[in-house]
């Protein structure tokens, strides 16, 4: 009994973390189709941020909910104004361009702070579930997750904002008609998925640790949640994230990781072969 | 200034090569320096592992040079970074041996960098010595490995930590390549022998560094003991991930790995306390030669340097045994070096006497098994003079000089 329910519980783990890591990329994927290859180095960056200021006596949460975000979105911002700004509907160049961003910043981490950083510990301590037992910080990410999403769903459904994000997404023309600027939104966006990816980045900096490199292994996961979504940016993400997560899961559980991996790479291209724009294009459509 | 004589050189080797299509080496300039090459990574994710044994590389040729060079020629040591990727690793042992035309080539960290370079070195007969800690069997003449293997390790750990946490089921955790997997078969043999089991193994590629489902699965097989042959940085999250999931205190952990990178620097007390590790050499050994070594390390790379792993220790080690070899044979040709290495050379350095082993061209080294403890080793238990017993079972270079495989222990497969 406290098996399934182990499972059911690393299961929703696993799922909220996809969904965490894969935020910020899919706003600037889904708003913009900017293909942002940074968006590793934006996590890294926030979990630098939590890291570093933990060592100068900063409280985790005060660097995940207000520093991590507000540097990062700094970063994007000056990304944006020096890099993205020039690409917009130029698919690969941005490919490429953000490619070369992301090698930078590893760069300069690595110059600034070495290559390797002695991690923060996980705060919370854990809970007794049964015969297993499971750190509470892992359950604090799940509820974090959730107010994330509802927090999105509410600005996306119900603000001003929200309206104005939608109106882009479906007709970037039509928006512009009706005295939207698209500039202001594509720069207002860049920097909120960069902000969201520093918060995420600060947020599993205790239990990844931190290396300059780290970027590399979260970008085809994030990738592949964000395509496998499709154009819904929420539903997307949370669709897929349930699927890719959840395979994974009960993959590792069955068999071993490797090949838990594996079953996640396959369930995605049988996903994309079958569904090519994307599980929103198909279900879900009216969250859009 | 030695860096502007390089340059300087290089322009006129450069120079040289363009004026001269034949081939005609301009060795002319380097005819007084002996060339040696080191390849380890300074940089990428496994540069834990290669900054202290790169320290120690560079301390034991400036000690050397310092009490004038070998053969009274002075050494010339060029580093070389293939920031943890396995294909710059045969590229520059490639460069190191054809271009540079080095005497020996000191280097390799994973077992997979050491697979990438031999063959390499091999077909241009440069010499080369090993100085991780790795999971044994390799038999080639060209090839000394200075580093502990599993007989002089794991035979004697793998009973005492079942003994000392009253443990017969063992879980294994592992990275993903050759060392891992190898490790495992032998962990999985002396476990055996001990009347244990391993209950599971799993394998993890080196840059996962989420293991929540995996500690869930920990905790369902409930296994007595966790060993873990992790490697690298992002593997490193693991122990925190263990405390964070509460296991610290429920299941006690030893490791194969845990340190030669100077994990117990990386990682916080709460994390590593009580994790139970056996290496041929720890910094706290009480030696007077390990404490001068010590001294001189500090002194050349400043306080905050890393720590001396094994690898480091056994860098300046392999160094120094070259250099006894090449006096003993009076040249730094390949063969005669050999033939002076297999006469069982000795060098009494930090990491106590090292003897080369000629039958396998292992060391025979003092092992020992510590408990990782506030940053700290605390030694449990030393084991004097240990033969590399794993590949002298299978290797025998002077019955077979042109033997060059690596021979892998036979363990019946387990399931799970």
């Amino acid at each position: 009994m406290d098996y399934v329910a182990i499972i059911l519980l690393q299961t929703t783990i696993s799922i909220a973390n996809l969904v965490l890591i894969s935020a910020g990329l899919a706003v600037i994927f889904g708003m913009m189709r900017v293909i942002n290859f940074a968006h590793g180095e934006f996590l890294m960056l926030g979990g630098y941020t939590a890291v570093i200021a933990a060592q100068h006596g900063v409280p985790l949460l005060l660097s995940c909910f207000v520093l991590a975000p507000i540097l990062v979105g700094l970063v994007g911002l000056v990304v944006e104004y020096l890099v993205i700004r020039h690409l917009y509907g130029r698919l690969l160049d941005t490919m490429l361009a953000t490619w070369g961003v992301s090698l930078i910043l590893i760069g300069l981490v690595t110059v600034s702070f070495g290559n390797s950083v002695s991690g923060i510990s996980t705060p919370f301590g854990s809970v007794a579930i049964g015969r297993f037992t499971i750190g509470l910080y892992e359950l604090f990410l799940v509820a974090v997750t959730i107010a994330l999403v509802v927090a999105g769903y509410l600005v996306m459904r119900f603000s001003r904002i929200g309206l104005i994000a939608r109106a882009t997404m479906q007709d970037r023309e039509m928006a512009e008609a009706l005295g939207i600027n698209q500039r202001a939104v594509y720069r207002a966006t860049f920097v909120t998925g960069a902000a969201l990816s520093g918060f995420a980045g600060a947020l599993i900096a205790p239990i990844a640790g931190v290396v300059p490199t780290i970027g590399a292994s979260y970008l085809a996961k994030c990738f592949i949640t964000v395509i496998s979504g499709g154009p819904a940016i929420i539903a997307g993400t949370l669709s897929a994230s349930g699927l890719l997560g959840g395979v994974n899961v009960i993959m590792t559980f069955l068999s071993t990781p490797v090949l838990a991996e594996v079953a996640l790479l396959a369930t995605a291209v049988i996903l994309l072969r079958v569904l090519p724009q994307g599980i929103t294009s198909k279900f879900f459509r009216r969250s859009q | 200034m030695k860096d502007m004589q390089r340059r300087h050189f290089l322009g006129l080797g450069a120079a040289g090569l363009l004026a001269t299509p034949f081939l005609a080496r301009p060795a002319l300039a380097a005819a007084d320096k002996i060339q040696i090459a080191g390849i380890h990574d300074a940089s990428g994710g496994i540069d834990i592992y290669g900054r202290p044994m790169i320290n120690c590389l560079n301390l034991a040729v400036d000690k050397l040079n310092a009490a004038g060079g070998v053969l009274g020629r002075e050494i010339e040591l060029v580093n070389y970074d293939p920031q943890s990727n396995m294909q710059l690793y045969a590229q520059y042992a490639t460069e190191a041996a054809t271009r540079q035309r080095a005497a020996v080539v000191f280097g390799g960290i994973l077992s997979a960098s050491r697979e990438a370079m031999r063959p390499v070195l091999d077909r241009y007969r440069t010499l080369y010595f090993y100085s991780l800690l790795y999971e044994g069997g390799v038999c080639d003449r060209n090839t000394f490995c200075m580093g502990s293997t599993p007989g002089q390790t794991l035979e004697k750990f793998t009973p005492y930590v079942m003994q000392k946490f009253g443990g017969k089921k063992v879980y294994v955790l592992a990275a993903d390549y050759n060392y891992g997997q190898i490790t495992t078969r032998w962990i999985e043999k002396f476990v055996r022998e001990n009347g244990g089991d391993v209950v599971r193994a799993d394998f993890f590629p080196l840059d996962v560094n989420d293991f929540g489902s995996t500690i869930r699965q920990i905790q369902a097989q409930a296994p007595d003991i966790v060993m873990s042959v992790l490697v690298g940085g992002a593997h490193n999250a693991f122990y925190r991930q263990w405390l964070a999931s509460g296991m610290k205190d429920k299941i006690p952990m030893a490791s194969t790995t845990f340190g030669i990178g100077n994990e117990q620097v990386l990682t916080t007390s709460e994390e590593h306390d009580g994790i139970i590790v056996s290496y041929a050499y720890f910094d706290g050994i009480k030696s007077p030669e390990n404490e001068a070594f010590k001294t001189e390390y500090y002194a050349k790379f400043g306080d905050k340097a890393d720590a001396i792993t094994e690898g480091g220790a056994m860098t300046y080690h392999a160094v120094n045994l070259w250099a006894k070899a090449v006096e003993m044979a009076g040249t730094i040709e390949r063969d005669p070096v050999i033939e002076a290495l297999e006469t069982g050379l000795s060098f009494s350095g930090p990491a106590g006497v090292t003897t080369i082993n000629a039958q396998t061209h292992h060391n025979t080294l003092d092992s020992y098994i510590a408990e990782v403890r506030a940053n700290n080793y605390v030694v449990l238990e030393s084991f004097s003079q240990q033969p590399p017993s794993d590949t002298l079972a299978v290797c025998d270079l002077g019955a077979n000089p042109n033997d060059a495989t690596q021979y892998v222990v036979e363990v019946p497969e387990i399931a799970g």
